[in-house]
């Protein structure tokens, strides 16, 4: 087997950025065309990860392993499972149509601007692939740095404080990771390999801090009620191209690092933590439900629409059964592609009229008919239409919470009526009613390079509504082995 | 009585030896040359620091050596250290030369200083017994306090060197003060005489901890720690940045050596009592270090407090090395290389920040406020991204050299069973990270105030580029200068 493939994948990106960043910002049509280049050759390579993953195995796959600081026995550990893989490919993805996102509407310093989204990418490819603790610290503390200049750079008027706001949240969870790693490194006998920490046997009291530990970091990078606040500011700020890599896979970091680290590393804490995982989880999907109705932003809007829905993600990985854990992960690619698609459609909006205000718009049907197709289409998917991805994972995150309890299942469906009321009222006072001010009137549709992005997006949410085996073939023996680890008691 | 003289071994102080010796060559050299050939006392400079690093290289090998009764150690450590200390006082040079020619500060004297101050850190490193020990201290240290007062029409360097003068006499008092009472105590001035006679159990405790306790303030005054930290703006402030460079940089390394040799090799005795005390000054430092840096406007003073803090990390590492009053010789290497690594990683990244902050002054300007940073991502995007290494370097961002060195630290600490103060540590950085993200911030999301075009010289470009591009490979590769790191300390305790 090609066990090269992983790192490719991570450093395809990165080091193409090189060159983007040396052609300079100059030569635009030349730093265009070879950040799109490398952003496809990166997703090129991702490919065989998914036609050679051998879905019927356990474990990992496509492992490379070799000594990086023999000093504290830290490797340059990289594989993949089920869980992780698809999201390798989804990261890819959607960093080809971020390059195009970006390929009129950033005037200054473009070559930063494309060489940090291929940075961001490489270094979110090593995130999933990780298999060593620190490797996998290293991966996330860096995605941070690309993350800081996008914001601050080429954000809106409060860009400094939504830069600040977002790096300074999130690591101060991922500085009370590092103990918890060091911690179980010392514990482990010296190794920082996750699947040493899988099988290790921890007592209960070190379980608790170290869930805690992780959870600091990974609800902040979820993020879950209460310290979600960070998210709309970064949202709202950020160019269109950051807000859809925020959304569709920097937010997924930290739901896979409750199923990577937390639910199998520290499985009693888990059950003993779970009813107020769930607690958390139904409070975003239902309060932050309410609150992205008020909205009158539309990047705020789906803000806390990606936060309700992230919100049902742990809440699937906390009722710990199969089909809940499984609509988890859907859930999770299925909001990776509507997310970014929502994102990327008022990004189509913002760059003709400067203005994310819904009361600006109104009856944008009428100048604009190709983009309002596209434009309703994700809306439904973000309300859970069935036959769009939304449905599938949504629907299975219910399932799963009825399975365990009525009323929680109850809450979370919810959603249902939630998501479609503020989906679809923004809908209306965009897109439909009689033109609302000049402004509208002026505007011109989508060409033919966002009509590509869009439509393809569509064809995404499409494929995995009517036909989501794919997607969950290859998680099946990853989530079973998963849930039969968080089963198992390690006291 | 002739008679009994015995030739000391001079071979392992030929780099001393050649240093001193060459020392007069400068001297003669400006004496004759200085007025017409300024560049003469400069590449002097730099081929004596060459040739230092070519008789260590040469000197070295790897056995630990002592020599002139005892009182001088060559080993692994003290020529790795002297090694360091070579390539940091090269690069200062380089980095500052053209920021001295335009302020007409390339005289003799600061070469000379230099060179003398370097000898005072190379004995201070090598020192086996409290009194070289004391000798190459006061060398390194009176070198200094000239350095800073260098540029003799500035009131703020004078005030700076004054100050720096004042209190840098008050802790070698202190310190002299602790090693008469340790004299006293065990009746051996050499570090191995006392570490036996403590060991025999036949000294007062009661006086070795009143020694110890003034040792570990004179110890704290070099490295800067909190409460003896309060010269370190001021001067880090006042004197010419390119003294400042020198200041911040190898000094650190020659009181990294001076605290590893007092403390482990000579009072390992009283390893639990020094522990508590360097425990305090660590969190103290890396809690006052990081709160009062965000403070300041002058980036200077901002460097000045985060090397407070970054000292504190370091102590933090030298302190883990004994857990509840035992060895074990792991954990004891483990402790004292990452203090080590953090040193050797805090050097490289505080002369890459300090050259930053050269390569923007130029004649009759100097830019050492936060706001000449403004907007250097449009005045040239390579050297941008070379700060922008530095600062997440120092805040503890992967993948450069100073997360690891964090890393090591902290994984020592809490080896040691100090996990509660590695939390306190780790939410101090968050803090610390605020400034750091205020540089980067003033590069990349301002409008530059300034638009003059860099006039540095290609020698400062090139260097920059490559201390940047060391902090940024190190952190990639931070393998191999672990390994050298813990080697040495493997083989020299």
């Amino acid at each position: 087997m090609n066990s090269q493939l992983l790192s490719l994948a991570i450093w395809v990106p990165i080091l193409g950025a090189l060159p983007v960043f040396w052609i300079g910002s100059e030569r635009r049509a030349l730093v265009r065309w070879l950040s799109l280049l490398v952003a496809i050759a990166g997703f090129l390579v991702t490919i065989p990860l998914y036609t050679g993953f051998d879905a019927s195995q356990v474990g990992m796959q496509f492992v490379e392993k070799t000594p990086w600081i023999t000093r504290f026995n830290v490797q340059y550990f990289l594989g993949v499972d089920g869980i992780s893989m698809p999201f390798i490919l989804l990261n890819s993805l959607i960093t080809i149509f971020v390059v195009l996102a970006g390929w009129e509407v950033i005037e200054e310093k473009q070559a930063q601007y494309m060489g940090a989204f291929l940075v961001m990418s490489g270094l979110m490819n090593g995130i999933f692939s990780a298999l060593d603790g620190i490797l996998f610290y290293v991966f996330f503390e860096a995605s941070l740095i690309p993350m800081y200049i996008i914001i601050g750079v080429w954000g809106g008027p409060n860009r400094v404080y939504a830069a600040f706001k977002f790096f300074l949240y999130t690591l101060l969870g991922s500085l009370l990771m590092l103990v918890a790693l060091i911690w179980l490194f010392l514990e482990a006998g010296g190794s920082f390999s996750i699947l040493d920490w899988h099988e290790m046997r921890i007592g209960m009291a070190p379980q608790i801090l170290i869930f805690v530990a992780f959870l600091v970091s990974f609800a902040v990078k979820v993020p879950m009620w209460p310290v979600h606040t960070w998210l709309p500011d970064a949202h709202v700020e950020a160019p269109t191209g950051g807000s859809v890599v925020l959304a569709a896979i920097a937010l997924k970091l930290g739901a896979y690092g409750f199923v990577r680290f937390s639910l199998p590393i520290v499985p009693d804490a888990s059950h003993h933590l779970a009813p107020m995982m769930i607690a958390l989880s139904l409070i975003a999907v239902v309060y932050i439900g309410f609150v992205a109705l008020v909205q009158t932003d539309m990047k705020k809007l789906i803000a806390y629409s990606s936060i309700s829905h992230m919100g049902f993600v742990t809440l699937g990985f906390f009722i710990f059964n199969a089909i809940g854990v499984e609509g988890a992960l859907v859930q999770m690619i299925s909001h990776g592609f509507i997310s970014a698609a929502m994102f990327l459609c008022v990004g189509v909006m913002y760059d003709r009229m400067h203005s994310r205000q819904i009361a600006d718009y109104g009856g944008v049907v009428h100048t604009m008919p190709k983009f309002a197709g596209l434009f309703v289409f994700f809306a439904m998917a973000n309300s859970g239409l069935p036959a769009t991805s939304g449905f599938v994972g949504e629907f299975m995150v219910i399932l799963g919470a009825i399975k365990a309890n009525f009323w929680m299942g109850f809450a979370a469906a919810t959603t249902l009526i939630l998501g479609a009321a503020y989906t679809l009222w923004m809908i209306k006072r965009v897109v439909f009613g009689p033109i609302g001010n000049p402004h509208v009137a002026e505007l011109t549709d989508i060409n033919g390079r966002e009509f590509l992005v869009l439509g393809l997006l569509a064809v995404c949410v499409l494929a995995m509504g009517l036909y989501p085996f794919p997607f969950t073939e290859v998680m099946h023996a990853s989530v079973d082995n998963l849930l039969k680890h968080v089963a198992a008691s390690k006291l | 009585m002739l008679n009994n003289f015995v030739m000391p071994d001079l071979y392992p102080a030929a780099p001393e030896i050649f240093l001193l010796l060459m020392s007069f060559l400068v001297l003669f050299v400006d004496l004759f040359f200085g007025a017409t050939h300024r560049w003469m006392a400069a590449m002097l400079t730099a081929v004596t620091l060459l040739g230092c690093a070519a008789l260590t290289l040469v000197t070295s090998d790897g056995q630990t050596t002592l020599t002139f009764s005892n009182m001088f150690v060559d080993d692994l450590l003290s020529d790795f250290l002297k090694l360091m200390t070579y390539l940091a006082v090269l690069m200062m040079l380089v980095y500052s030369r053209q920021y001295l020619a335009d302020r007409g500060l390339d005289k003799g004297e600061f070469y000379v200083l230099v060179l003398y101050a370097t000898l005072g850190m190379m004995v201070m490193i090598s020192a086996a017994s409290l009194l070289t020990m004391y000798l190459g201290l006061e060398l390194m240290s009176l070198s200094l306090y000239g350095l800073v007062a260098i540029d003799r029409d500035s009131t703020r360097g004078t005030e700076a060197a004054m100050k720096y003068f004042v209190l840098g006499a008050l802790a070698s008092g202190l310190l002299l003060y602790g090693m008469s009472m340790i004299y006293g105590a065990t009746g051996s001035l050499e570090l191995g005489g006392i570490a036996q006679a403590m060991y025999q159990g036949h000294s007062e405790k009661t006086v070795l901890v009143f020694g110890l306790v003034f040792l570990v303030a004179g110890i704290a005054f070099k490295l800067g720690l909190v409460p003896f930290h309060m010269w370190i703006p001021d001067v880090y402030h006042g004197a010419p940045t390119a003294v400042t460079m020198f200041v911040g940089s190898a000094p650190k390394l020659a009181a990294f050596a001076m605290a590893l040799r007092l403390l482990v090799y000579g009072m390992f005795g009283l390893a639990g009592d020094w522990q508590k005390m360097l425990l305090v000054m660590a969190v103290l430092s890396i809690g006052l270090g990081n709160l009062a840096a965000i403070a300041q406007t002058n980036i200077k003073r901002m460097l000045a407090y985060s090397a407070i803090s970054h000292m504190g990390y370091m102590v933090l590492g030298l302190m883990s090395g004994v857990v509840g009053g035992q060895v074990d010789a792991f954990t004891a290497v483990n402790a004292y290389s990452s203090a080590l690594y953090y040193s050797v990683a805090y050097v490289l990244m505080t002369l890459g920040a300090f050259g930053t902050v050269l390569l923007l002054s130029r004649a009759g300007y100097e830019a050492e406020n936060l706001e000449d940073f403004k907007g250097l991502n449009k005045r040239s995007p390579w050297f941008a991204a070379m700060m922008l290494i530095f600062m997440f370097s120092m805040a503890g961002i992967p993948f450069f050299i100073g997360f690891f060195a964090k890393f090591a630290v902290l994984l020592a600490a809490i080896k040691a069973g100090y996990t509660t103060v590695a939390v306190i540590a780790v939410m101090f950085s968050l803090i610390g990270a605020f400034y750091y993200l205020r540089v980067v911030k003033l590069m990349y999301f301002d409008a530059p105030a300034d638009s003059a075009p860099i006039t540095a010289g290609l020698d400062l470009r090139v260097l920059l580029s490559l201390n940047g591009l060391a902090v940024a490979g190190f952190g990639l590769f931070p393998d191999a200068l672990m390994l050298v790191c813990t080697t040495t300390l493997m083989r020299s305790l």
